[in-house]
Parts: structure tokens; sequence; C-alpha cells
């Protein structure tokens, strides 16, 4: 990140659309070409798809059985 | 396909009309569909228990109120969605310190986001690493950190799994903010945890 940082700034800048697949095909290109020489950049991309997948993964809260059990009590109907 | 879409299908069509016609069973039916995923969105908005259960009821309440308004432009999930996220804004902009309130956080989350700092890299480790308790309660503590409008954004698009456009309607801003706040709250994101991951394995300081 320290020897072309105005590139890297602007890879960054492009990051969502690439990671979601919808940056176009030259983007897709430049991004990679600069990956490919930048360690920097490439950990960022790789622990930032990380992150998203981690989070991804992630159980649901689970709803309280008494917390359900109020719900229904606040609106006046039975579960 | 996003969570809400899957579990539904066309079943939101029937229930819609049930609702609409005042059945107290549609009402229990609602609530069985939708209930936890309103309660997880409200938990990791209100960022406690007792918070999200009043945003949790008064949705409904709001909710059932309002069902004869509601004209199916978006679905049934994405509408309580919007009710769940008003409530909680609501809330948290009366209990937010004045200095710097709810809303001035919106604003700065549509601006830039800070050079990565931490390049510890940490996506390769083994899965059994990150398959664990402390992991899940880290990511949930880092979630936390985000202000509101980042969290919002974050929890519907990536974790609810509504598109951008949903979360747009839900969070009424326009889908390119949609995309500048999740940017940011990814980036955001990774540093907390590559903070935490370089402090359990980066050198000198690991367990492992």
């Amino acid at each position: 990140m320290d020897k072309d940082k105005e590139n890297c700034h602007g890879l960054l800048g492009d990051l969502s659309d690439y990671l979601e697949g919808e940056a176009d095909d030259a983007v897709c290109a430049e991004i990679e070409r600069h990956l490919e020489s930048c360690e920097d950049c490439r950990i960022v991309v790789d622990t930032l798809r990380k992150t998203v997948y981690l989070y991804r993964q992630l159980p649901e809260p689970e709803l309280p059985g008494e917390v359900r059990e109020r719900l229904y009590k606040t609106l006046n109907l039975r579960p | 396909m996003t969570r809400v879409e899957n579990s539904t299908g066309n079943n939101d069509r029937d229930l819609i009309e049930r609702l609409q016609a005042g059945d107290k069973q549609a009402c229990a039916d609602c609530i069985e569909r939708y209930s936890p995923r309103i309660y997880g969105l409200a938990l990791r908005l209100m960022k406690n228990e007792a918070d999200a259960e009043d945003v949790l009821q008064e949705t409904f309440l709001s909710a059932f109120k309002a069902i004869d308004s509601f004209e199916g432009r978006s679905n049934l999930g994405t509408w309580l969605y919007r009710i769940a996220y008003n409530t909680a804004m609501m809330r948290l902009r009366r209990t937010s310190p004045p200095i710097l309130s709810v809303d001035e956080k919106m604003a700065e989350a549509e601006q830039g986001y800070s050079l990565p700092q931490q390049l510890f890299d940490w996506c390769c480790l083994p899965e059994r690493e990150f398959a664990t308790e402390e992991v899940r309660e880290e990511l949930e503590r880092a979630l936390g950190t985000l202000s509101p409008a980042l969290r919002s954004a974050f929890v519907l698009r990536e974790m609810e799994g509504l598109s951008t456009k949903e979360t747009a309607g839900v969070l009424d801003i326009s889908p390119s903010a949609v995309k500048k706040r999740l940017q940011r709250a990814r980036m955001d994101l990774r540093e907390e945890l590559s903070t935490y991951f370089a402090g359990h394995y980066g050198n000198g300081n690991g367990q492992g």
C-alpha cells in the first residue's frame, strides 16, 4: 500500500461492486492486475471477503420463548 | 433469494388478505413467520434485549393497525422490516446523546472510509478457528461498534439477505447510498476483526 497509494485508494473505492460481482470487466481486470502486484491490497480484499462470509454464516439471534409469549399477550392474541 | 422470500413465496398474498379481513389466526401466522427475524434485527440495532422486545411489540402493534393501508408494493417481510427499523431509529434518536445525533452519524455514514490500518492476513486460518463461541461473540461485538446507519444497512443486506433495492426501500435511501454504507461497514468490520485476529494469531501476540 506504500508504493502506490493512489492506485490502492482507487481500488478500495471500487471494491463493493467487485465483491458483489457487479463491477464491469475492465474494472475487474484492473483490480486483479493490481492485486497480483500489491500484497497489502490482496490481504485487504481476502480478509474483506472472509469478513462478509463469517457474518453470513452467523446464526440469527434466538427469539426467547417468554418474549414470544409476551408479544402474543400484548397483542391480545393466543399462540 | 432473500431469507424473506425463501420462507414466504406466494403465501404472503393469502396471509395479507386474511390480515386485512381481521382474521386473528392470520395475526398469529404472521407473528410465527416473521417475529424471529424482526427480533433479530431489533436486537442488532438496539444492542439490548429489553429495547429489542419493545421494538418487536411496537412493530407488530403498528403493522396490524396499519395493515389496511398496505398496498403490496413491497413484500410483507420488507414492510415489517421497515416498520421495525423506523421504530428502532425513533428510540435511538430519543436516547442518543445530543452531541452527536443519530442523524449526523447518518450523513457521516455515506462519506468515505479511512484506509485500512490492519494488514494481518487471517483469511486462511483453519476453518475450525472461526467456528467458536468466542469468534461469534467477537463478530457481534464488532457489529455493535458500527453506527446504527451502517449497522442497519449491513444487517439487512448481508445478514438478512435483502437485495440492495430492498435494503434501500427499508432504509428510505437510494441504492447508491446503501452501497456506500455497505462499503464503509464492511471495511470497518474488517478492521475490527483484523485487530482481533492479529491479537490472537499475530507474531509475538499469539496463542497459536
